[in-house]
């Protein structure tokens, strides 16, 4: 029976036009929405489909104010069967924060009777793209800890984690208890079923207090960077175009 | 006080392997840093640095070259490399530890952070301001500049690629190789690498080193219609790129995605056709020489930022280019 703790943030959806607030201290997702990143969804992924080969169980959890529900009810739907939010305002928290409420977490789980074999984070949050957290934690619960994972197995209270490089794949085997943070790319998001969605709604979202003093993410400003000033020369419509793009190849030195 | 620097090694690909670009980068940058000079420091390279490596250091200014020769090294393992640049730190006495902003170097970085109990602040594009030390770095996928202080006794940071050109040093230095020993325990070895595997078809070196890429996006349509833009491919001796959609509904593998969680390539031409050009994706694109759009959209980002565009549907300009090419 294995066991996993997945750690989602809520995020600003990213691929479009990004805006600031006003106070230009934060990025402004109202218009474009709140999500988790792909790197985190496919952690939810490999996590329950490792509880779901041994028959353990996946619990989500997010550090956040009461809006990050959201997140965490959308990774119940495709599969999570617990739900945990630090109560806390991320934005406040800098990575090393967040580390140390997880921890933390953990710990308080952990007396109470519920440990996780396995913790998975994202390589890295969709915003603030720390590349940080997950090494932390491990540090912070003593753990051996692999980054970029992108598939994972378990058998015999090990783990073999998989990561991509330029050539191929990097093989590591790691002893329970671990952390791995997970970058995309290995498997599918999954997508919720109507079962799921119903069971996300009714799920009970336990709530802790952060167990930490943050000391803060270091942040004095955010700018958004102006779009280069366009200098593009239209070569032509449709197959209309052919004649002209080919002539520019050429001249570029790119046509053997 | 002074600034130490974790490198790596490209690919050897054909010849003697040297220092990566990144690597040289972050050497540059790292001079733009106050202090008494820039360190290096080698991990998992078995036995003496070769020429290459040594020229590059004296071109980029190194002082000293520290490396561990440690057998048990070679394969990578984050937490002991951590602690071969924890022992170069504690030798150099560097107030400021630098790497590239790669998946070794931050990961690498980020022990060594967590080792100290100090922030790291991830891809640094450049420094606002030296006393107390401001940086500006990438976040949201590189379309926000997070400006945050980095002050206290130890700065770790990981420079993004391409926010400096590798330049050499005013003052070539010769540089002194000097071993550091660390005693690794077992735990500092759990999670080391046990195997690699090479990727069937090919490897993302030959995206990333491709002169020519043929961008496909989206607008492609389907896993079944890749021929055109793989014919052009081949045509023009280069390889298909592709965007994140395009990997996430299954269409392609992820080794040939281009963007912020993908290859960062720089070919002489890329011909992004179908894409519409979102900052993430541009991340990974934005250092080709020449970007050449093909769209639907006379208004996609793409297209405004290429420096050249065709408005149309790819499914009619290939084949017509691919006649045309003969
Ligand atoms: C944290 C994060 C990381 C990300 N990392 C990456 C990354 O590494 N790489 C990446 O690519 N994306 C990445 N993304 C996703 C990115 O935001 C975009 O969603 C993605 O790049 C869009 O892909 P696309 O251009 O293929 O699709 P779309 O945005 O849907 O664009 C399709 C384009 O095709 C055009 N088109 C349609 N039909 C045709 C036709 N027949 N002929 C010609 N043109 C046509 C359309 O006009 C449009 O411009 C990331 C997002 C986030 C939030
Ligand atoms: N507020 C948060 N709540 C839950 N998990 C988080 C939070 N912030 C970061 N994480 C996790 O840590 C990973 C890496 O974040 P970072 O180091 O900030 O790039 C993310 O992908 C998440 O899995």
């Amino acid at each position: 029976m294995t066991d996993v703790l997945v750690c989602v943030k809520r995020v600003p959806d990213a691929s479009g036009e990004v805006v600031l607030n006003e106070a230009g201290d934060a990025v402004d997702g109202r218009y474009a929405g709140y999500t988790m990143s792909e790197h985190e969804e496919c952690a939810v992924a490999i996590a329950v489909e490792i509880a779901g080969e041994s028959g353990g169980e996946v619990t989500v959890l997010s550090l956040g104010q009461e809006d990050c529900v959201e997140q965490l009810r959308a990774a119940v739907a495709v599969g999570a069967h617990a739900a945990v939010r630090i109560d806390a305002q991320a934005d406040g928290f800098g990575p090393g924060d967040v580390a140390a409420a997880i921890a933390s977490a953990v710990r308080e789980k952990e007396a109470g009777g519920t440990s996780y074999d396995l913790v998975l984070l994202g390589n890295d949050a969709a915003d603030t793209g720390d590349h940080q957290v997950g090494i932390r934690l491990a540090h912070l619960l003593a753990r051996p800890v692999v980054a970029g994972a992108q598939t994972i197995t378990v058998a015999e209270g090990r783990a073999e984690v998989r990561a991509g490089t330029a050539t191929g794949t990097v093989v590591y085997e790691l002893p329970l208890p671990a952390v791995a943070t997970v970058l995309e790319g290995g498997v599918q998001p999954r997508y919720p079923a109507i079962t799921g969605r119903m069971r996300a709604r009714k799920t009970p979202i336990e709530v802790l207090a952060p167990g930490v003093e943050p000391r803060g993410n270091g942040r004095l400003g955010l700018r958004v960077l102006p779009p280069p000033e366009s200098q593009v020369e239209v070569l032509g419509h449709g197959t209309g175009a052919a004649v002209r793009l080919a002539q520019v190849l050429r001249e570029l030195g790119v046509v053997r | 006080m002074s600034v130490l620097v974790l490198v790596e090694m490209e690919d050897p690909g054909q010849g003697e392997a040297g220092l990566s670009v990144v690597a040289e980068e972050t050497l540059t940058f790292a001079r733009g840093l106050p202090g008494e000079g820039v360190h290096a420091v080698l991990v998992g390279q078995v036995g003496q640095p070769g020429e290459r490596v040594l020229a590059q250091c004296r071109e980029q200014g190194v002082r000293t070259l520290f490396v561990s020769t440690d057998a048990q090294l070679e394969r990578y393992a984050a937490l002991a490399w951590a602690r071969v640049v924890d022992a170069g730190l504690q030798v150099s006495g560097a107030a400021y530890l630098l790497g590239g902003g790669t998946p070794c170097g931050n990961e690498v970085l980020a022990h060594v952070a967590a080792i100290h109990d100090v922030p790291m602040a991830a891809n640094v594009v450049h420094i606002v301001q030296l006393d107390p030390l401001e940086v500006e770095r990438q976040v949201v996928g590189g379309a926000v500049l997070e400006r945050i202080g980095l002050g206290g006794q130890l700065a770790v940071a990981s420079v993004a690629g391409h926010a400096v050109a590798p330049a050499p040093s005013a003052e070539p230095t010769q540089p002194t190789v000097e071993q550091v020993a660390v005693e690794l325990t077992p735990a500092d070895l759990v999670a080391q690498v046990r195997r690699s595997e090479a990727r069937e078809g090919g490897d993302t070196s030959a995206l990333a080193g491709a002169s020519v890429v043929v961008g496909v996006g989206r607008g492609v349509g389907g896993a079944d219609r890749f021929a055109a833009a793989e014919a052009l491919a081949e045509r023009l001796g280069g390889s298909v790129g592709v965007s994140r959609v395009v990997t996430s509904l299954g269409w392609r593998p992820h080794h040939e995605q281009v963007g912020q969680t993908g290859s960062r390539i720089s070919p002489d031409l890329y011909l992004a056709c179908g894409i519409s050009g979102a900052i993430q994706h541009w991340a990974g694109c934005s250092s080709s020489r020449t970007i050449i759009a093909v769209n639907t959209d006379e208004e996609a980002p793409m297209v405004t930022k290429a420096r050249y565009a065709v408005i149309g549907d790819m499914h009619e300009v290939l084949p017509a280019l691919l006649d045309e090419l003969g």
